[in-house]
Parts: structure tokens; C-alpha cells; sequence
């Protein structure tokens, strides 16, 4: 019976249409930000971030947005599957990089330890608070990249 | 033997969900993969709670959703940055301590991390410290705060503290001679 249930057409879901325009225009947006946000972004690690909007927000959304064009749960049942797989694996690429990077000496930016000796941040905890600095050279520094 | 169960039925579930069709043919084929597939993975001892973990259960259902909506806020603070014109980031690394007791909890408080834009997990080591790349300082607020932290070791439950500590030196240095009572013992 479970196979009945995956082959039985989906009824006429209200405003089916209009959450799929809604979740794919959305999903769209944001993997369209996180592609401008690689080519903007300054090195590879911070790169990294405008990737990983991708593949979360981008598949997210897009992927729920399909799941209302669905004509049987099979098809819902599919696309949620290859959600759960993308969420498990995309970490681990983006792990690989990251230490594929850091094997290949690139510098992934000051720690907080140095900017607060750098005076760029106050305090290593909790209450953290940016400090202007008066030294530009300072400055320069810890901003490397804010073009 | 309960995790070589619990793998072949899960496995068996996926197969019908991904064929959709009850003929006998499909089925006995689906039946032929799960064994080979449960043998080899006996075989490879990965069939216990790290490999599997089937403990995890209702906690984990608790745990997704509220991460799927910090990643939906988290995006949204990442997009704001990435459209500003003035782009203002200030891209550093910092140290969390994670609390978590086994390595599948370490890896999903780890991939937690990572799934977050606007935080990257680069490294960690055997004590479980992180070293987080942090694209502004409110992401490395975020993480600091705990929070994520705190959840990620209520769905990874206590009762796991014990199994770790035998695991570690089980199945990496000797084989599967020492490796859980649960895991390999009757299922050969």
C-alpha cells in the first residue's frame, strides 16, 4: 500500500503555483547573490561564504519550490532525498577546500588573538566591540581586503 | 546486529521509495543489493553508531529545523553584505571549544558550522577546538554565544560518553577484535 500511496496523484493544491513562483524566485535570488558574492568577495575563505549561500539557500528554496509542481509523493519523496544528501555533503566539499587551501599556505586572515593586539577589536569574549584605531597602518592591516 | 538490521531496513525503505514499483523482480533485486550492501559494510565495520546512528532518532528532528532557520537568517545577513556597495567584512579566524562527546556529534556541530554562511569550520583536533572562519565579527558572535553549541550536544544525547571512550582505541589500532560489543560480535 505504501506504493499505492507514492503513485496517488496529488489533488489540486491551492495556491500551488504561486508558493512554487514564490520558493523558486526566492532560491533564485540568493544563489544569484552567492554567485556575485564569489566573484566580489575578496579571498577564497570569504569566497567560501558567498558559495555556501548556494548551496543552502539556493537548493533549499528551489528544490521546495519543485516539490509543489510534484505530481505524485514519489516525486516529493525524490527531491527531498537529494535535499538531505546535498546538506550532508556540501560541508564536507567545502571542508576539503578549506584544508585544500590551507595545505597550499594561503594566509585565512588574522586570528582574533592578533587583532585585539592589533587593537582592531576590544575583547576576545563575548562583549566584543569594533574599536576605531588611529594608527592607518594598523588599519590596513587587519582590513586587507575591504576594497 | 541491531545496526546491521536497522541499515538493511533503512536501505530496503530508500529502495522502495526511489523505485516505486512492487513487482516481484525489482523487489528481489532490491532484497540482493540490501544484503551485499549490509555484508560489506560488516565487513568494513561502519555498521555501528558512528556509521549509523540510529540513536540519534527523534532528537535530530528536533535539532534540523531549527538549524534550517538559523541557516535561513544567517543567508539573509550574508546576502544584505554581499549586495551592500560598501561590502563590509572583516574576514578572521577564531577558536570555539565544542562540547559534543562523540564524532558524529563533533561532525554535525561541525558541518552546522560550515552549512551557516558567514562561518566556515577550517580545522579541528583531538579536543574538540575549532578553528572557524568568520566572514564579520557578528558571525563569530553568533557562534560564541554557544547556542548552536548547546543544541547540537542536547541531540546528541548523554548516554553516549561511555561509547566513545571504548571506540577510540577500538577499531583504528586492532581491528574488529576489540571494537563494540553491540556492533560485530553475533552478526559474523
Amino acid at each position: 500500500m505504501m506504493f499505492d500511496l507514492l503513485h496517488t496523484p496529488l489533488g489540486p493544491l491551492p495556491l500551488a503555483d504561486w508558493l512554487s513562483w514564490l520558493f523558486i524566485v526566492t532560491g533564485s535570488f540568493f544563489a544569484i547573490v552567492g554567485a556575485l558574492g564569489i566573484v566580489r568577495l575578496p579571498d577564497i575563505f570569504s569566497r567560501m561564504h558567498g558559495a555556501g549561500m548556494v548551496d543552502t539557500m539556493g537548493i533549499m528554496m528551489i528544490l521546495t519550490g519543485l516539490m509543489f509542481q510534484a505530481d505524485t509523493w514519489i516525486v516529493v519523496v525524490k527531491l527531498a532525498l537529494i535535499l538531505v544528501f546535498i546538506f550532508f555533503t556540501s560541508p564536507t566539499t567545502t571542508f576539503a577546500l578549506a584544508r585544500a587551501a590551507i595545505h597550499g599556505g594561503v594566509n585565512p586572515g588574522p586570528t582574533v588573538e592578533e587583532l585585539v593586539e592589533a587593537k582592531v577589536i576590544e575583547d576576545p569574549q563575548l562583549d566584543t566591540k569594533i574599536e576605531p584605531t588611529f594608527d592607518p597602518k594598523v588599519k590596513q592591516e587587519a582590513k586587507p581586503s575591504n576594497t | 546486529m541491531l545496526h546491521a538490521f536497522s541499515l538493511g531496513a533503512a536501505l530496503m525503505v530508500v529502495w522502495g521509495l526511489l523505485s516505486g514499483m512492487p513487482e516481484p523482480l525489482l523487489m528481489g533485486l532490491g532484497v540482493a543489493s540490501v544484503v551485499l550492501t549490509v555484508w560489506i559494510a560488516h565487513r568494513m565495520d561502519v555498521v555501528d553508531h558512528e556509521g549509523h546512528p540510529i540513536h540519534l532518532g527523534p532528537r535530530a528532528l528536533v535539532y534540523f529545523p531549527w538549524l534550517i532557520v538559523e541557516i535561513i537568517k544567517a543567508n539573509w545577513d550574508v546576502a544584505k553584505i554581499i549586495l551592500s556597495p560598501k561590502m563590509d567584512i572583516h574576514p578572521h579566524i577564531f577558536k570555539t571549544k565544542a562540547s559534543q562527546k562523540s564524532d558524529v556529534g563533533l561532525t554535525t556541530y561541525a558541518n552546522s558550522i560550515t552549512l551557516t554562511p558567514g562561518t566556515v569550520t577550517i580545522t579541528m583536533d583531538d579536543d574538540g577546538i575549532f578553528e572557524v572562519h568568520a566572514l564579520t565579527y557578528g558571525a563569530r558572535e553568533g557562534i560564541e554565544t554557544l547556542d548552536m553549541d548547546r543544541r547540537c550536544t542536547a541531540m546528541e544525547g548523554m548516554s553516549k560518553t561511555d561509547d566513545k571512550s571504548d571506540k577510540t582505541p577500538g577499531p583504528t589500532s586492532s581491528g574488529p577484535t576489540t571494537s563494540g560489543p553491540t556492533s560485530s560480535g553475533p552478526a559474523s
